[in-house]
């Protein structure tokens, strides 16, 4: 595909590449929104990133910005900065990314799966649902209003084994919050103490309205597990929702109410979609094709 | 005694390799390598346990071995005392070994896609699929012929090691794009491999076919 024209997702910061991923003094060409870059990092540290011509050369220089273990970058003229995540900051957590995932479908099912427990039960067996244990218990969203974010709350779910942490079933609180329409993240409660929250990020890099790259940056709370041994738990958990999200049809977001029937537990995803629709973006939105 | 397995929880090779240690009720250690995005594979360290820098590697009394088709016939040739995960009989050895190969070579085009496709790797997408397509194609014939003859397995009335390690990358082809729509006869394989005692999925294997 060509660029999107698309002002609003052309306004967002998007995640391109993950702070390890190139050496120093190297290049890497990748795509976002459609539109070819090149992201070079200089020879000390930082990172260049252009945007590649039809004919192959460098043309306009992008805004960069490292934080998250990502690299990120914007077509346009940014309304809201990168979003604020304290736990980041905190010495006593293991931050780790997982590079990053492809995954073919649009950005847009990315954040509702992530969203979305009602799957748990069905997708992730022993360790984030059990199949006796499906009920998604009521939760609240909200439209955060001086942050322009969504955010769930009180929400709880029986998990198995809630993390690498975990040695047996709880009741997991959560709390989701939706930070742009490519970033989404969420607080879940492990360890006694209850101010002390995993942070859980998915940032999504699209390279077509239908073509992403997840990156998945943690600030986790664990004594006991190496960064390897999170990473890979949580790949493997996300390989589990990359075969469902894959399947999806149509692979674009319908923000047409009556085009997918929720149900009480999809109530984020309602409060997502209204948001995307009075924001009016446009990328990879499903539009209905007239009769 | 003990055994230790090198281990990548994504990789449809370790994953051969921990299915046979299931079967055979095997306890064993897991080192975890961080081989995406780590590449701890390919670091001095590792090297030093396989300079090919492949997982897995299996330790077990003193060897040290790679390779997911040779662990499975030292496992099988040490463990498995009933014999039936790998037939000694002249009819049935040499075939079980054709498609162990087969599993380790054509079949790892499926891989190759599954690379490009989560984990970026840098290959023709095109080729690769196209390279697993032929190879899904001469096991679906074969099992087609099989299951006229009222057989369910790859050789023999029993599961061999041949049925196992060409299940992995099959059963994880759709995270290479790469459906099974075309292969009755492989996907009717693959719901009884399923049912095997001991069997357990690993992430990107549909739960539902």
């Amino acid at each position: 595909m060509t660029a999107t024209t698309d002002p609003v997702a052309r306004n967002e910061w998007i995640a391109c590449g993950w702070l390890g991923q190139i050496r120093p003094g190297a290049s890497h060409d990748t795509m976002v929104l459609g539109q070819p870059i090149r992201i070079t990092r200089k020879a000390g540290d930082g990172y260049r990133i252009a945007e590649i011509g039809e004919d192959g050369a460098e043309g306009r220089e992008l805004p960069v910005q490292t934080r998250y273990t990502c690299i990120f970058t914007t077509l346009g003229e940014p309304s809201r900065p990168l979003p604020e995540i304290a736990e980041f900051d905190e010495p006593d957590r293991i931050v780790v990314g997982c590079g990053n995932v492809g995954v073919n479908t649009s950005p847009y099912r990315l954040v509702e799966n992530f969203l979305d427990m009602a799957h748990f039960s069905f997708i992730h067996v022993d360790t984030l649902g059990a199949t006796d244990k499906t009920e998604v218990l009521a939760y609240r969203t909200e439209h955060r209003k001086d942050v322009d974010e969504i955010w769930a709350v009180d929400c709880t779910f029986f998990q198995p084994a809630a993390s690498k942490a975990v040695k047996g079933g709880q009741m997991t609180r959560y709390q989701y919050r939706v930070m742009s329409p490519f970033s989404v993240m969420l607080y879940k409660n492990i360890s006694e103490d209850s101010d002390r929250n995993d942070a859980i990020c998915v940032f999504i890099q699209p390279l077509t309205e239908t073509r992403c790259l997840a990156y998945m940056p943690m600030a986790i709370v664990d004594n006991e597990n190496t960064a390897a041994d999170i990473a890979d738990f949580q790949q493997s958990i996300f390989l589990q929702d990359r075969v469902i999200l894959e399947n999806q049809r149509p692979a674009l977001l319908p923000l047409d109410p009556t085009y997918e029937l929720p149900t009480r537990a999809d109530a984020s995803s309602i409060a997502f979609r209204r948001w995307l629709k009075a924001m009016d973006i446009r990328f990879g939105i499903y539009e209905k094709q007239a009769a | 005694m003990t055994i230790t397995l090198h281990d990548y929880s994504l990789s449809g090779s370790c994953y051969k390799v921990r299915l046979m240690l299931g079967f055979l009720g095997l306890d064993y250690d897991r080192r975890q390598v961080d081989f995406y995005p780590g590449r701890q594979h390919k670091r001095p360290e590792f090297l030093a346990i396989n300079p090919l820098g492949q997982l897995p590697v299996l330790e077990d009394d003193g060897l040290v071995l790679r390779d997911a088709q040779a662990i499975l016939c030292h496992l099988a040739n040490r463990y498995d005392g009933g014999g039936t995960w790998l037939p000694r009989d002249p009819a049935r050895f040499g075939p079980v070994m054709m498609w162990l190969m087969f599993a380790g070579g054509e079949l790892m085009a499926a891989s190759s896609a599954r690379l490009h496709d989560v984990m970026s790797y840098d290959l023709d997408i095109d080729a690769a699929r196209r390279s697993a397509r032929a190879a899904f194609r001469v096991l679906d014939d074969h099992l087609t012929h099989r299951e006229i003859d009222g057989a369910t397995w790859i050789v023999g009335d029993h599961p061999t090691i041949a049925d196992l390690a060409c299940f992995p990358y099959v059963a994880l082809s759709g995270d290479g794009g790469i459906g099974h729509e075309e292969y009755p006869a492989i996907r009717n394989w693959l719901r009884e491999f399923r049912k095997l005692p001991g069997f357990h999925a690993m992430s990107g294997i549909p739960e539902y076919v």
